[in-house]
């Protein structure tokens, strides 16, 4: 691995208007792999201006539960996806503050948004405009059910797109409604879509020199990640029912409560060999030989009994221990881990996945790294999040050749600045 | 797609993509790059293929390795070639390939390309522009790399199955395939950002992606809460634990007598506000159980309760329209059957008809974006081997004595 070696996205400027989760996970791909990520937001969408102690106590995302002076910068939820990029604040309901991210645009690759539909158009910079001033500009936009059509306007998160898609309805207790992820997946899961379809664009403007208009729907990339599942409809006549942690065509599988408060150990027993193989690292018990459990269809057909003598087994093993001594007979199995457990997982740390930024406001903070992992020009940690407002003086002052006079100016206006403002 | 190649018009219509792969991860990176005009080979194994072929659903529930739906939907765009990557003689036809490939996906086990004589050092030797994508449950490297894994165990360790499901009952994975399609995108972004990078460095580069890992940094709230102040994210149940009403709730039946459900996405005092008055349930903001969503977090129980009457007496489409009217956010709580009528995806074209000569005609999900300068193209899964002689005739000018022996030997 060449330490020196350029991203592969080194010369590439991103200017990044979105916000929350989806559009920003991909921005910090981009970022990881050595894009130019200027992220952009007006004041008043920062987030509250004011977070108490007791708030960030209910959040738990500031560190030591502490907002401190200014709690935007130290707030780690945006420092974990402000990683590796540039910030500037720019009022974009004003026409200095339009006119300046105009001449961003004529120096930039990449715009990418998650706004409502209405929201560029009413600023005066939709794709039309800006592809006027740059043509080779690449335009991304995300809102959650796509630019256009009789669901354009709907208000959306990752937690409503996530019954609406499909995908909350391939999760559930048995014979249950269908059931929220508990991490907003689809977010992150949009995001990626995104990724992909800004590095195609980007591949193919090499070639033909042109950018182009990415119209993106959230609630489709949840759909297309389900897209089996509809199809399967269509062939067999079936909806698939919730099974909860149950499988088709494995048995015993499901998540098995192990020593300790909210331990679990999920199991999954597949090919007649691997059954085999259970039975004797569990140490051959009386129950396994009954006949109900010799094949895979009897063990599907008594899942509850099998899952009970399953679990008195479990019960009484640490959920570690239960993982390693079924992987080693070849038997999938992994500990249900949380927050704690993952960050100290010795696997992910062995192959140093964890990358730790130390954060002028919020101290070294420990993030997920990157999985997209390049032998050549890998993708790396260059700088930890910025604080708000940050990079003016490079994007304003370097990038667009504003005196020092002119960016107070702004300061003064309150085109820029380094606090959030009050929403009205 | 060797129309869209003649044509030259696909975004990435001058790659040359051999798919090793075999279920979802690799499958599903190849059918994007397929889907943008790259010419992608499906190399299975003779006589019994990739093992999505006996997975199904399938037509009137008859198993047959050419109509099985998780086949069909993840090999769509691709060409069929048979070939015994075990035997020499397979091996030595896939080296003759990778010299004209620019990309190789495979996601077998670790060591599993090494043991067949094909790992990275030796095929980037025969060919240095060579960009190798290889897929799987925990990396290439480190204590884990030989465990087994299916969705729940990715699920699992990956941190993603903890937080979901109710804090008195058993943390619950999904039925679907999301860790290996999550494994699939990063994929595809690693392998275009490494084509990217070809253009300027002329070499090509080994990309190695962890399903482990691909879901595991998909996890802002669990890692954020944890690292910033010890907080242990928990399961909340079919809601969002800190802000309510975010949920699934109940609703009136519709015409066709189908049990109600919508979805709620409601986080922000204004959207609260609003959507009490909606209700006409104002004097529930004066009640300190209820007074923002936070605290109608802590009570959500008794909040549903009071609720309720109002939620029964409209169905999913009034309270969607009369929320969405307010800019509340709700939505529709859709099955996989529910989805295919949906009119925004029917108005943006996200369906797409597909006709397959075992399978028949059917609807197949389409990407979530259009690219008004690389339209995707859309075409159905090949059959096993079915374009072999026409690979290896064409790219490894093979004439049909060769393939004939070939065959015989059962290489191909």
């Amino acid at each position: 691995m060449a330490a020196t070696a350029k991203g592969p996205l080194d010369g590439v400027r991103v200017l990044d208007l979105s916000r929350v989760w989806a559009g920003p996970h991909c921005t910090r791909i981009l970022a990881d792999l050595g894009a130019e990520v200027i992220h952009i937001s007006g004041r008043r969408l920062v987030g509250r201006r004011e977070v108490t102690r007791e708030t960030a106590v209910i959040l738990g995302t500031y560190p030591d539960n502490d907002p401190g002076e200014r709690h935007w910068n130290r707030n780690v939820l945006n420092n974990d996806m402000g990683r590796n990029k540039l910030d500037i604040t720019l009022e974009l309901n004003t026409e200095r503050g339009v006119e300046l991210f105009k001449r961003l645009v004529e120096i930039s690759d990449i715009v990418i948004e998650n706004y409502s539909p209405r929201v560029m158009p009413n600023l005066g910079i939709n794709y039309p405009v800006l592809k006027a001033i740059n043509p080779t500009i690449i335009y991304c936009s995300m809102p959650g059910y796509g630019p256009e059509g009789p669901f354009q306007h709907f208000v959306s998160y990752g937690t409503t797109i996530d019954p609406h898609s499909g995908l909350a309805s391939r999760m559930g207790y048995p014979g249950e409604d269908p059931h929220m992820s508990g991490n907003a997946y689809p977010d992150p899961a949009s995001g990626m879509f995104a990724t992909g379809a800004i590095m195609t664009a980007l591949f193919s403007r090499y070639r033909t020199g042109k950018g182009q208009y990415i119209s993106m729907a959230q609630a489709e990339s949840g759909t297309a990640l389900t897209g089996e599942a509809s199809l399967g409809y269509q062939l067999s006549g079936e909806v698939p029912p919730r099974i909860g942690n149950g499988h088709v065509r494995k048995a015993p599988h499901g998540a098995y409560p192990c020593k300790g408060d909210d331990k679990w150990v999920a199991i999954s027993v597949g090919t007649e060999a691997q059954w085999t193989n259970f039975q004797d690292a569990i140490g051959a018990p009386g129950w396994a030989a009954d006949e109900r459990y010799l094949t895979l269809e009897g063990r599907l057909q008594h899942q509850t009994e099998l899952d009970g003598h399953v679990t008195d087994w479990t019960r009484s093993m640490d959920a570690y221990d239960a993982m390693r001594l079924l992987q080693e007979v070849g038997i999938a199995a992994g500990v249900v881990v949380n927050a704690d457990e993952l960050m100290n997982d010795e696997h992910l740390n062995q192959r140093g996945f964890f990358w730790k930024f130390d954060h002028p406001e919020a101290g070294v903070q420990t993030h997920a790294g990157q999985p997209i992992r390049l032998s050549e020009t890998p993708a790396r940690h260059y700088r930890p999040a910025p604080t708000l407002g940050q990079h003016h003086p490079y994007v304003l002052g370097e990038l667009l050749g504003l005196s020092d006079n002119e960016i107070t100016d702004l300061e003064e206006t309150g085109i820029i600045g380094y606090t959030p403002l009050v929403r009205e | 797609m060797a129309a869209m190649s003649e044509l030259g018009n696909g975004a990435l219509s001058e790659l040359t993509v051999l798919d090793l792969s075999h279920y979802v991860a690799g499958a599903y990176c190849g059918k994007l790059l397929a889907a943008f005009g790259a010419e992608v080979i499906k190399v299975e194994a003779p006589g019994v293929g990739d093992g999505a072929r006996q997975v199904g659903p399938f037509p009137d529930k008859n198993p047959d390795p050419e109509a099985s739906a998780l086949y069909l939907y993840m090999n769509t765009g691709k060409k069929g070639l048979t070939l015994d990557l075990t035997s020499e003689g397979g091996a030595a036809i896939l080296k003759e390939l990778v010299a004209q490939a620019d990309v190789l996906i495979e996601n077998f086990a670790p060591g599993v390309m090494e043991s067949m004589g094909l790992d990275y050092a030796t095929l980037s030797a025969i060919n240095p522009r060579l960009v190798m994508a290889s897929i799987s449950n925990f990396g290439q490297s480190g204590p884990y790399r030989d465990y087994r894994a299916d969705t729940m165990v990715e699920m699992a360790l990956s941190g993603q199955m903890y937080v979901n499901g109710d804090p008195e009952r058993e943390p619950l994975s999904s039925t679907g395939y999301q860790p290996s399609y999550q494994s699939a995108l990063y994929a595809y972004s690693g392998i275009m950002a490494a084509l990217i990078a070809r253009d300027r460095d002329n070499k090509g580069q080994y990309l190695d992606v962890s399903i482990q890992e691909a879901m595991a940094s998909e996890h802002q709230f669990t890692l954020n809460g944890f690292t910033a102040s010890g907080k242990i994210r928990m399961r909340s149940g079919n809601r969002y634990g800190s802000v309510h009403p975010t949920t699934i709730l109940p609703c009136k039946a519709d015409d066709n007598g189908k049990p109600g459900l919508v979805s709620l996405g409601i986080s922000d005092p204004t959207q609260y506000v609003l959507f009490l008055q909606l209700l006409d349930m104002s004097e529930l903001l004066d009640d300190p159980r209820f007074s923002n969503p936070q605290m109608c977090a802590v009570n959500y129980r008794a909040f549903d309760a009071l609720i309720s009457t109002w939620f029964m007496d409209h169905t999913a489409e009034e309270i969607v329209n009369a929320l969405q009217d307010n800019r509340i956010p709700a939505a529709f709580v859709n099955e996989v059957s529910d989805v295919l009528d949906d009119p925004q995806y029917e108005f943006r074209g996200f369906w797409k008809e597909i006709d397959h000569p075992v399978a028949g005609s059917h609807r197949y999900a389409g990407l979530p974006y259009h690219l008004t300068e690389a339209p995707p193209v859309y075409e159905r899964a090949n059959l096993l081997g079915e374009h072999t002689d026409e690979v290896l005739g064409e790219k490894l000018g093979y004439d049909s004595d060769r393939l004939g022996q070939l065959r015989e030997s059962d290489v191909i």
